[in-house]
């Protein structure tokens, strides 16, 4: 089938999954054990205080009006209001996103860059003790809490060697101002590159520092799937014949190896991208809460905190919508670049 | 001093389920000028012999003992740096798949300046380019498809790139493996033509594995016999043929159909080459001989010199 | 069909991959290893009324926050309760929801998972769609969110890991009925008129049980790994029980004045533990499906 007929397809089949999704994050806030606007006041509260607070969320409507209302406000972009504050959860959402984004991005480049590396090594020392070390390694790292690796890196690198910071996102205070134009500054909340657009090597130095513990955690824990399937993609390629060939004219082993074989080894991994993202998102919230990172996952923790149940709805269909989100596009790319399924 | 020495060596490879030895205490030796070619079927061994001369056994195959010494350099202790610089440039290897052994992305030009830059860093693009195209030349490539890529050659023509890449830095030794098995008849005629005009011009050395007697039969001053991973017989050509001394190379010979005899019976070697898993005791070949005795059984035999040939068959063997 | 047939149908396969045991090679070693941790650390948190020195949840037994001592080999935490102690029995909270989620999840997911597989149509598409839905999203997100509506306490944890879980069960199952579904000696059995629910349960199930229990030790690991989760965001249990869980959260605010012990041991065991589970579920798909070995 064709490309196009692909992608439409794909895309038919998200519509039931993100549906099903969305039902159940509402049934699941609404039809288990407890009110939620109950659930959040702890304490005895005057029926007219929870009168009013249910009105104010819609709460006190029927079942069936709150769920279109609940599928009508999404289609707006419309999350919900916070129990809190009645503020909108979408703001808190797309300000706390960034961060998580930029986390995210640092702990693939990581853990991409780790299990290719150490899976060429491991493939390239067969058998070895090296090849042993990195196989123990890579499902080692996998059974480590991600956020007890992040309390033992904040132990080392940040309490006792003080090389890095313990927490938190950027210097109190800072914020990289991004592409400055006559008056105008536009930031895509990453600072790493806001740091780079507005030319600021100290913003930039700052940001990197706070970022390495953090993304180290959360890559390093999640790399050992990747060890292990380059690892065994460039053992089959470093069979096939043209690679012996290339050998036997006396060709440098990194030029064998990487330019020769690692090539075979792309589309897999990518795919393998696509699927650890959800991990990825999970660890992430166990890592912003143990890094102080002011993310999305933190946003979540802090409101489970305060029992906002209603933010908590809204934080829990935005991972949804991004794992679903994310899936279809690598699912699409992977068409795209396999030739097989396109032709 | 010989060229090639190989003295006593053994390859296995390390499986799960057991150790294979697909090179079992094989000698042989190579003179300067001399075409050796080494016969036997499938998975004799006689491939990861070819190999073990550059030290390019893949994984999970090792070089557990014995010597191989090329002019004089220690092929299996030496440095990588050391095999790296001998790969390509001491010795020329042409493998048996063209198709697969070209780098399918990589344009004929990259897969010539990638090696010879890597041996000779010096020499500047052009040159190498100049060079590569002389050299396709006398092959009977046309200059102008140097940019083209493998899968745009025919079958014989990917056969003359390989061997192009072979020679490109004047090795004194070529192996060349199998190099028409994926050839057809003319084709192959015709590449054998070339290693043969190649080979009084460049004065190489060349050893020709093949599973293929007749194309011995035309290039090889001496020829060797494997069965199994070991070496069943080695000879110089015309005695070898004339009167075979080991029962495989006598089945050997009987079993190429000559074309001139009419209403010939097909010949052929009952049983199949052992498991080298669990080779049986004795003399490897001795469940298909049909001279076998008692002492086949049990012991196995030794190469032993006769006349001007050396032959493994307890036949021969008067101790 | 007799008791004993069924038996023999699940022993004998499992029975003759144990024997190729032996030249398995590195994924042998792997599940000895593997068990032999779990044996041991269930053994010890089984024991640990009777092998603690101290009461892990009396306070004041020691020193306020004491560094690894002769008397507190694993040192104190801040309330002044032994560690060592605390590692010991800390582990029965992490066992008894790791355990209760798969049994949940192996009585829901399994039949689940054989019906559908096996009837086919619609029923397959629509629980293949659930399934799906439920297995793209990410694990402890989902966790999360049921956790924080059931609120604290072991079978609320359990529950939320099952429900998350139980999608494997279902893609495992499925694909091995599948296969099975389409071959010979199962149409045979149809044709000798056998009923749906015996060929189940007496051709297809017997196959599928060496895939359940490879998925299931993974599925412990995980469970383990997402109730750590689950405590350090919050939604753990009461305070008082001794948990390698709790004390990985609590620890943290321990940290700056440099009293690294409290989440060190604790957080050793969890990975341990995990590693143990991991070891074995690891080894055992290697057994069955072993990978390309060159």
């Amino acid at each position: 089938m064709s490309l196009r007929s692909y992608i439409i397809a794909r895309i038919l089949l998200s519509v039931p999954m993100i549906m099903l999704l969305l039902t159940f994050v509402f049934l699941l806030i609404r039809v288990l054990p407890g009110d939620p606007a109950m659930l959040h006041f702890e304490k005895n509260v005057e029926p007219a205080t929870l009168q009013a607070f249910k009105h104010e969320l819609g709460l006190d409507k029927p079942l069936i009006t709150q769920y279109f209302d609940y599928l009508a406000g999404l289609l707006r972009g419309d999350f919900g209001k916070s129990m809190q504050d009645y503020s909108p959860v979408s703001q808190q959402i797309f300000s706390a996103f960034p961060a998580t984004l930029e986390l995210a991005i640092w702990a693939t480049i990581i853990m991409v860059a780790l299990g290719i590396s150490l899976g060429v090594t491991a493939a390239r020392s067969y058998n070895s003790t090296k090849d042993h070390s990195i196989r123990i390694f890579g499902t080692v790292s996998y059974a480590i809490p991600v956020f007890f690796l992040g309390e033992v890196l904040i132990m080392v690198f940040a309490i006792f060697l003080r090389w890095f910071p313990s927490g938190g996102r950027m210097y109190p205070g800072i914020t990289p101002p991004g592409l400055c134009v006559g008056g105008t500054c536009y930031t895509t909340g990453l600072y790493v590159l806001d740091s780079l657009l507005a030319g600021s090597l100290q913003d930039l130095y700052l940001s990197i520092r706070y970022l390495t513990l953090p993304s180290l955690a959360l890559g390093l824990v999640l790399c050992g799937i990747f060890i292990r399937l380059t690892r065994s993609n460039m053992m089959e390629t470093l069979q096939l014949d043209f690679v012996t060939a290339a050998r036997a004219r006396g060709l440098k082993e990194r030029t064998v190896v990487y330019g020769y074989a690692l090539r075979n080894a792309f589309l897999p991994v990518l795919t393998m991208m696509g699927l650890q993202f959800a991990a990825l998102l999970a660890g992430a919230i166990l890592t912003e809460t143990t890094f102080s990172w002011p993310g999305l996952g933190r946003y979540l923790v802090d409101r489970i905190g305060f029992r906002d149940y209603t933010a908590i709805q809204g934080v829990v269909i935005f991972f949804g919508l991004l794992v679903t989100g994310v899936s279809l596009i690598v699912d699409i790319l992977y068409a795209y670049l396999d030739p097989r399924i396109r032709l | 001093m010989p060229l090639l020495d190989i003295q006593s060596l053994v390859v296995q490879y390390h499986t799960q389920k057991a150790n294979v030895k697909a090179v079992d205490r094989v000698s042989l030796s190579i003179d300067k000028g001399h075409t050796l070619g080494l016969v036997g079927e499938s998975g004799c061994g006689k491939s990861t012999l070819g190999l073990s001369a550059m030290r390019l056994i893949p994984p999970p195959g090792k070089i557990v003992s014995g010597h191989v010494t090329l002019d004089g350099i220690d092929v299996v202790n030496c440095s990588d740096q050391q095999i790296r610089q001998i790969r390509g440039k001491r010795v020329g290897y042409i493998f048996q798949d063209p198709m697969t052994s070209l780098n399918p992305v990589k344009r004929i030009s990259t897969h010539f300046v990638e090696m010879i830059k890597t041996h000779e860093p010096e020499v500047n693009e052009q040159d190498t380019i100049n060079r590569t195209k002389q050299l396709l030349e006398r092959l009977g490539i046309l200059p102008e498809r140097i940019d083209d890529y493998p899968h745009q050659f025919s079958g014989g023509m990917r056969q003359r790139v390989m061997i192009g890449l072979a020679l490109a830095l004047g090795p004194d030794l070529l192996i060349a493996d199998e190099p028409t098995t994926s050839l057809d008849v003319i084709v192959e005629a015709q590449i054998i033509e070339l290693l043969k005009e190649l080979k009084e011009s460049l004065k190489l050395t060349l050893i020709l594995i093949t599973h293929n007697i007749g194309i011995v039969a035309e290039t090889a001053d001496r020829v060797a016999v494997m069965y199994a991973g070991r070496l069943a017989e080695v000879g110089e050509r015309d005695t070898l043929f004339e009167k075979p001394l080991h029962p495989y190379t006598q089945a050997l010979l009987r079993s190429v159909p000559n074309i001139t005899k009419k209403g010939q019976v097909l010949s052929w070697i009952p049983g199949a080459p052992p498991d080298l898993a669990d080779p049986p005791p004795g003399c490897l070949y001795h469940p298909r001989c049909p001279h076998a005795f008692d002492r086949c059984r049990k012991e196995e035999p030794v190469l032993l010199k006769q006349h001007t040939s050396e032959v493994a068959c307890h036949l021969y063997d008067r101790r | 069909m007799s008791d004993d047939s069924t038996r023999g149908r699940i022993l004998i396969p499992l029975l003759q991959k144990v024997t190729s045991f032996r030249q398995s090679g590195l994924a042998g070693w792997g599940i000895l290893v593997g068990a032999g941790i779990v044996v041991v650390l269930a053994l010890m948190t089984t024991l640990s009324p009777l092998i603690s020195p101290y009461n892990p949840i009396a306070i004041n037994v020691g020193p306020i926050l004491s560094p690894p001592s002769a008397q507190h080999p694993l040192g104190t935490n801040h309330l002044g309760q032994d560690m060592l102690s605390r590692v010991i029995s800390g582990g029965a909270i992490m066992f008894q929801v790791a355990v209760l989620s798969v049994i949940v999840c192996l009585i829901v997911g399994v039949p689940i998972g054989l019906f559908a597989s096996y009837v086919g149509g619609n029923t397959d598409k629509l629980a293949s769609l659930v399934m799906d839905s439920i297995y793209a999203f990410p694990g402890l997100v989902l966790a999360i969110a049921i956790a924080a509506m059931l609120g604290p306490g072991v079978i609320n944890m359990a529950l939320s890991i099952a429900v998350v879980y139980v999608p494997s069960y279902f893609r495992i199952i499925r694909s091995q009925v599948l296969t099975i579904k389409e071959l010979p000696y199962v149409e045979a059995a149809h044709m000798i008129g056998a009923r749906g629910r015996s060929i189940l349960f007496s051709y297809i199930l017997p196959n599928v049980v060496p895939s359940i229990v490879a998925v299931a030790t993974i599925n412990f690991a995980d469970a383990i790994l997402t109730a750590a989760g689950l405590t350090f965001v919050g939604l753990g249990l009461p305070v008082s029980t001794p948990d390698w869980g709790w004390d990985l959260t609590y620890g943290r605010r321990l940290l700056p004045s440099g009293a690294w012990w409290v989440i060190t041991f604790p957080g050793l065991m969890v990975v341990l533990l995990a590693l143990g589970f991991t070891l074995i579920g690891e080894g055992l798909s290697e057994l069955y499906n072993p990978r390309l070995q060159k």
